[in-house]
């Protein structure tokens, strides 16, 4: 239960049945009735000057406001409250300085398409534009990295524009919208309730895709010899992981997931070849290099996913379904474009196919691969611990609906690699902006939007101490969140870098003073456990489990391990290193 | 971790260029760049020129020339945008301009539009038959006079345009303003019912 809620708890028992809501009577009240027309049952923020209206009117609410440490926190658990529940997150922040810590949140969500809406106070309209205190141009700074940024200028409309911010957010290809509120107007007096939340007029969303494209698409993926699907994180957005099993397993294509589509199919399927790109598995990087027909669904063929756009899928016809028109054909060019929802798409597509391709020797080639480049990593008993196993014992003791969240580095990697991923939303990392600092608020959120989910968060120590600070938010709220640090004591995604390709020049990466983070989960008033011995790996785990609130597992990891297998940056997919001679070959 | 190493394991010869067309090794295929006039309505509202110029850089779209004004519907602003890219480019520029929330609708002229841009130029007030010569040769006409220097306005297309700022050299140009490219479809089509 949030603060103002325990504070409340009395008062809002005895009006329980009280229905009627009161009439708003100011620009901030009209803001918050916009948001509870909306759905919105979380808020994310930090308190300020020139959000405090707002904040005023919604103590009067049933949403939830959940403090964060630093408002970067609260973007980052907003969106990630969007990804887990598919709703718009939402996030508030005071002018000026509150404003600019959210902007990291706000390209993160935008790279990653997911939904966010992020309100922030602004100083009075008079003062706007005189460098007053606290003064920044909000909406100039996140217009790149949001679908839209709004000015309020008028109390009797500032809620519909919060709902149409909603609306926006989450309708066609969802992203982070922002609602710059100046206090004059949120403290302005208005009598008129918002209408309901409704996207612009000018925005349009494709549904289906035209039917003789899809069948022509579907004539050339019956006819391929070496079909794949490639599923992106817009599979998971549309909630069309359904349409994609029924597809593929219907017509028996080995399904490859981008990184941001990892859950939208069953890794432990044959079909699966798990994720591609410059960490993915060498069976889905080969399958990539030699398909002659690629379905890719809600990608936008992210470099990372590429390697180098020239040896990106040389043979393949690309089958390229998207929301979002401007995604067809920016990276990669698509031989047949469908421009349409995917969950829509993927039916039509299913009831266009003339037959199911004949790709028999293709699926076993497919499934040599798996035998020949599995993912692998050795564990000899005396040396420190290998952060692989730590992902892999804990993937094995929890439920398929576990949720994990991570940081940014090598740590996300392994976690990606070796975590094994059934359900959709059930993976929350940042990946367009690759934000370290990700992991800790994204717990908190993504916890909120599935609190009977378990929630682990594999973090680096890098990526960790970058926003610590929001374990206090986790034990003030009792999340039952398990993070794990997987501390080598470095930034080691950058030393693997500097060693591969700075002749080992290991400048700024090394962090020998980190603090043990046991003792500062317990500091927080969390649960803090050290974990350096392969004996004691599941009994850790299990007793972080167990634990009912937020617990801290500092795993002291061998910190020469390495991230393989490796796409050099702009590299070609089909020659990926599995280990360092192999990148010296490239 | 066992498998072939990287030089000995399957892959087929085909490439991508680098806007990820594949290759035919037939015939090569390459977009040069080319000009294109973008004519885009915009909801006339605060705040849209420096989000879709912001786009532009963002973006990197080689923006030739941008020219907004109102039209006769209050609420609605045009722009016309120049642009020179290859054809890919120019397809990614049209589609990210219209998922912008201000924009109405946005459509490529086909090359024959009309297309004008205004310059005013002044020149030393010391021969002004002379400059008046030259401004009528171009269509233009002197708009301000006096004994120091005289301003001429004129419109055309930029190449003419540039071709008379050449010309005017000889007076010892002093200033030049000019529009840049505003542009409409030739006949009846507007850009409501076309786009
Ligand atoms: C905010 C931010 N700053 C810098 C980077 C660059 N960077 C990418 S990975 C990485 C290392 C991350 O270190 P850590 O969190 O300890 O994880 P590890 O790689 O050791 O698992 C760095 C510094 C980044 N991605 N994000």
């Amino acid at each position: 239960m949030s603060e103002r809620a325990s504070v409340q708890a009395d008062e809002a028992d005895a009006d329980e049945d009280e229905e009627e809501q009161a009439p708003v009577t100011t620009g901030a009240q009209s803001v918050v009735r916009a948001l509870e027309n909306a759905g919105a049952e979380y808020v994310f923020g930090v308190q300020g000057g020139a959000i405090m209206p707002v904040y005023d009117a919604l103590y009067d609410s049933e949403i939830d406001h959940v403090t964060m440490a630093h408002e970067q926190g609260a973007s980052h658990a907003a969106d990630a409250f969007g990804i887990v529940s598919g709703e718009p997150g939402v996030c508030f922040a005071t002018s000026g300085p509150g404003a600019t810590n959210l902007v990291t949140g706000l390209a993160d969500a935008n790279m990653d398409s997911d939904p966010v809406i992020a309100l922030t106070g602004q100083v009075p309209t008079d003062f706007v534009g005189n460098d007053a205190f606290q003064e920044t141009d909000t909406v100039g700074i996140t217009q790149p990295v949001t679908k839209h940024s709004y000015f309020a200028d008028d109390a009797d409309t500032v809620g519909t524009e919060v709902g149409e911010a909603w609306a926006l957010a989450n309708e066609g290809r969802q992203g982070p919208t922002l609602v710059d509120l100046p206090k004059d107007i949120t403290k302005g007096e208005t009598e008129i309730e918002p209408a309901p939340p409704k996207k612009p007029d000018t925005y349009d969303v494709p549904e289906e895709a035209d039917d003789e494209d899809v069948q022509e698409a579907a004539d050339a993926l019956a006819a391929a010899q070496r079909p794949v699907v490639l599923a992106g994180g817009g599979v998971i957005k549309a909630d069309a992981a359904d349409a994609l099993r029924d597809f593929a397993f219907e017509y028996e294509i080995p399904v490859i997931t981008t990184m941001p589509g990892i859950g939208s199919f069953p890794e432990d399927h044959e079909l699966s070849l798990e994720w591609a790109g410059m960490h993915g598995t060498g069976y889905a990087n080969m399958a990539i290099t030699n398909t002659d027909c690629m379905l890719a669904i809600g990608t936008r063929f992210d470099d990372r996913l590429t390697g180098g756009i020239d040896s990106f899928a040389p043979d393949a016809d690309i089958v390229h379904v998207d929301i979002d028109p401007a995604e067809i054909s920016k990276n990669v060019h698509a031989d047949y474009p469908l421009i349409g929802d995917a969950r829509a798409t993927l039916r039509q597509l299913y009831d266009a196919m003339p037959s199911a391709p004949d790709a028999d020797e293709w699926r076993e080639q497919c499934q040599e691969w798996k035998a020949e480049y599995p993912m692998d990593y050795e564990t000899p008993d005396d040396e420190p611990l290998k952060p692989q196993y730590v992902v892999e014992r804990f993937s094995d003791l929890t439920p398929d609906d576990t949720i994990v969240c991570t940081g940014v580095g090598q740590h996300q990697m392994w976690a990606s690699q070796f975590w094994e991923f059934t359900e959709p939303r059930t993976w929350v990392s940042s990946h367009g902006l690759g934000t370290m600092g990700y992991g800790a608020p994204a717990a908190i959120g993504a916890k909120l939007a599935a609190p009977d989910q378990e929630v682990v968060c594999f973090d680096g120590d890098g990526s960790f101490l970058m926003t610590v600070q929001e374990l206090s938010v986790a034990v003030r709220e009792n999340l039952d969140i398990t993070y794990v640090v997987l501390n080598n004591e470095a930034v080691g995604m950058v030393r693997q870098w500097q060693d591969a390709f700075h002749e080992g020049r290991r400048m700024a990466s090394e962090y020998p003073w980190i603090p043990e983070f046991d003792k500062l989960a317990e500091a927080f008033g969390a649960r803090g456990f050290r974990l350096e011995e392969y004996d004691d790996v599941e009994e850790t785990i299990q007793a972080a489990r167990e634990y009912d609130g937020p617990s801290v597992v500092d795993a002291i990891i061998d910190p020469a391990e390495n991230v393989y297998p490796m796409v050099p940056s702009g590299g070609d997919n089909g020659l990926f290193a599995l280990n360092e001679r192999h990148l010296e070959q490239l | 971790m066992p498998g072939p190493a990287p030089d000995e394991r399957m892959r087929p010869d085909g490439r991508r260029n680098t806007q990820g067309i594949r290759i035919d090794p037939e015939a090569e295929v390459t977009h040069e760049p080319r000009e294109a006039v973008l004519s885009a309505l915009v909801k006339h509202e605060p705040g849209v020129l420096s989000e879709v110029s912001s786009l532009f850089s963002r973006r990197q779209f080689n923006i030739e020339s941008l020219t907004v004004g109102p039209t006769h519907d209050d609420g609605v602003a045009r722009m016309t945008i120049v642009i020179e890219e290859p054809q890919p480019g120019i397809e990614q520029a049209k589609k990210q301009l219209r998922k912008l929330v201000p924009t109405i609708s946005v459509t490529e002229l086909d090359q024959q539009n009309t297309r004008r841009e205004l310059a005013l130029i002044k020149v030393s007030g010391e021969k002004p038959d002379d400059v008046n010569a030259v401004a009528d040769m171009y269509g233009g006409q002197a708009v301000d006079v006096t004994a120091e220097s005289v301003t001429v306005e004129l419109t055309g297309s930029k190449q003419k345009i540039d071709a008379a700022v050449g010309a005017f050299e000889q007076f010892d140009v002093q200033e030049v303003v000019r529009t840049g490219t505003a542009a409409l479809e030739r006949g009846a089509d507007t850009l409501e019912n076309d786009d």
